[in-house]
C-alpha cells in the first residue's frame, strides 16, 4: 500500500499566489524582508491546506498580522496585496479590504462605541480589516477612554470568528510595541509580525520613476540627478515619509512643469509634455540654496 | 379542521417549510447581497398577520460584502430574544421598488399558541371575523414565557 503524493508545485501554480508574489516583486521596490515574510506565509498557507486535505488537523492557522514601519513605506499597499493573496488561498471569501483609523471604531460618547466597532467589523467580515495607526486605540493616559472597548470587541471576533476575517495592524514600529506590550491580548493573538524597512536611496529614485512612469512623465537625465540630490536632502528634514514624500514632490514638480510650459513659447511637442526638467525640482524649498545644476555633486 | 399542526405562523419566505439551517440562511443573505439589498434584523413578540412594522434589532448593514456579519447580528438577536420571533429583511433602494424585497423568519418562539377566530354578527346577519393571538393577551415581553 503506497501512500499517495501531492505535488506541492502544482497546487502553488493552481493558486494563482505566483501572479500576486511577482506582480508584488514588480511593483514593490526593495521591502526584501517583507517580501520574503510573504512568501513564507503564502507556502504556510499552501501547505497548510494540502494537510487539511489529507486530513491532518492543524487548526486554522491564525491570519491576523501587524504591520510596523514608518510613513510611506508601503503598509497600506503590501496590505492591499496581502487580501488579494488570502482570497486566492482560499482563506478569505471576498478578498475585500477595509482600511480604518481610531475614528472609524471608537464613539463620542457612552454606548456609542460597540456598534460603531461592530459596524466596521460587519463591514470588513469576508476580507481583511486594515487598522491604520492602531496605538491611538489605547490611551492610558484616560482611563475612561472608550477606546479599550473597541479593542475589546475587536479581541473578541479576531479570536471566535477566525475564518470570517483577518485583522492587519499598522503603525510605527515603536509606538506598536508599546502598544502591544500594554495589550497583552492583543499582542498574543497575532501570529505575523512584519517590519517594513526604510527605502535607501537608489529605491526612492526608483520609486519615484516608477511613479512618473504611471502618469507618463519622465526625468530628464539632468533632472535625475536633480532628484538624487533632492532625496538626500529631503530624507534630512523633518516629516519625511519615504515614497509618500516622494509622491508629493513629483505632484509638486508636475504643477511647475506646467506653469513652466504655459510661461514659455506656446508650442510644445509630446516629448515637452512628459519630461520634467532639473528646473521643475530646483524651485522646492528643500534644494533652496541649489541654484545651478550640479552636476559634479551628482556624482557623489 | 387543524390546517396548520404546530400552529406555527406562516408569514414571509420559507415559513411553511422546516426552520432553514446557518447555512442556509447564509446562502438567502448572499443572495440579497448580491443583489445590493441592505439586509437587517428585526423581531416581534406579536404574531399577528397584520403587524408588519417589527422592531429592528441594530441599524440596517448597508454596504456588507459578506454575509458572516449579518449571520452575527442573526446570533446576537436571537441570544438577546430566544422566545421572539425573528426575521431578516432586505431591502431594495432601486428606485420604483424602494421597499422589502425578502424577508423569512429565522428564530420562533418554542410553543406557539395560534390564534383564536372571533365571529361577530353585524347588521343584516353579516360576519365579522377577529384574529388574536393567543399568545398577545399577556402584555408586551411576557407572551412566550
Amino acid at each position: 500500500m503506497s501512500e499517495p503524493t501531492i505535488d506541492l508545485r502544482t497546487i502553488w501554480n493552481e493558486s494563482g499566489v505566483q501572479t500576486v508574489l511577482d506582480s508584488l516583486d514588480a511593483e514593490l521596490i526593495g521591502l526584501a524582508p517583507v517580501k520574503k515574510r510573504i512568501r513564507e506565509i503564502a507556502s504556510l498557507l499552501v501547505v497548510d491546506r494540502v494537510r487539511r486535505d489529507m486530513q491532518l488537523a492543524a487548526g486554522a492557522p491564525s491570519l491576523h498580522m501587524s504591520f510596523t514601519g514608518n510613513p510611506g513605506t508601503g503598509k497600506t499597499t503590501v496590505a492591499l496585496r496581502m487580501a488579494d493573496l488570502l482570497h486566492k488561498l482560499g482563506y478569505s471569501r471576498t478578498g475585500h479590504m477595509v482600511a480604518v483609523t481610531r475614528d472609524d471604531l471608537v464613539g463620542q460618547y457612552i454606548g456609542h462605541t460597540a456598534p460603531k466597532t461592530k459596524e466596521v467589523l460587519k463591514k470588513a467580515m469576508g476580507g481583511v480589516l486594515f487598522i491604520d495607526e492602531a496605538y491611538y486605540l489605547y490611551r492610558p493616559e484616560n482611563e475612561r477612554d472608550y477606546g479599550q472597548e473597541a479593542i475589546e470587541i475587536l479581541l473578541q471576533v479576531m479570536e471566535n470568528q477566525r475564518d470570517d476575517l483577518v485583522v492587519i495592524l499598522a503603525g510605527y514600529k515603536d509606538r506598536m510595541e508599546t502598544f502591544f506590550r500594554s495589550n497583552p491580548g492583543m499582542s498574543s493573538r497575532i501570529a505575523h509580525h512584519i517590519d517594513f524597512p526604510d527605502y535607501n536611496d537608489d529605491e526612492l529614485l526608483a520609486i519615484g520613476e516608477l511613479i512618473l512612469k504611471d502618469w507618463n512623465y519622465r526625468l530628464s537625465p539632468r533632472a535625475q540627478k536633480v532628484f538624487r540630490d533632492y532625496i538626500e536632502r529631503r530624507r534630512a528634514q523633518p516629516h519625511f515619509a519615504n515614497a509618500r514624500s516622494v509622491r508629493n514632490a513629483l505632484d509638486r514638480a508636475r504643477l511647475r512643469q506646467a506653469h513652466r510650459l504655459l510661461e514659455g513659447a506656446g508650442n510644445v511637442d509630446k516629448l515637452a509634455l512628459q519630461t520634467i526638467e532639473p528646473e521643475d525640482l530646483l524651485q522646492s524649498r528643500v534644494l533652496a540654496g541649489v541654484r545651478a545644476v550640479p552636476d559634479t555633486k551628482a556624482a557623489s | 379542521m387543524m390546517t396548520n399542526p404546530g400552529n406555527r405562523i406562516t408569514q414571509g419566505q420559507f415559513s411553511f417549510l422546516p426552520d432553514l439551517t446557518d447555512a442556509q440562511i447564509t446562502a438567502q443573505i448572499k443572495y440579497a447581497l448580491a443583489n445590493g439589498w441592505a439586509v437587517s434584523v428585526e423581531y416581534t413578540d406579536d404574531p399577528h398577520p397584520r403587524n408588519t412594522y417589527w422592531e429592528m434589532y441594530g441599524n440596517p448593514m448597508f454596504d456588507l460584502k459578506d454575509p458572516a456579519g449579518i449571520l452575527m447580528e442573526v446570533n446576537e438577536c436571537r441570544k438577546t430574544f430566544p422566545n421572539h420571533y425573528v426575521r431578516v429583511v432586505a431591502f431594495s433602494s432601486v428606485r420604483g421598488i424602494e421597499s422589502p424585497t425578502m424577508s423569512y423568519i429565522v428564530n420562533r418562539p418554542k410553543n406557539e399558541p395560534g390564534f383564536a377566530l372571533t365571529r361577530q354578527e353585524g347588521p343584516g346577519r353579516q360576519i365579522h371575523y377577529t384574529v388574536t393571538s393567543y399568545a398577545a393577551v399577556k402584555p408586551e415581553g411576557e407572551r412566550y414565557g
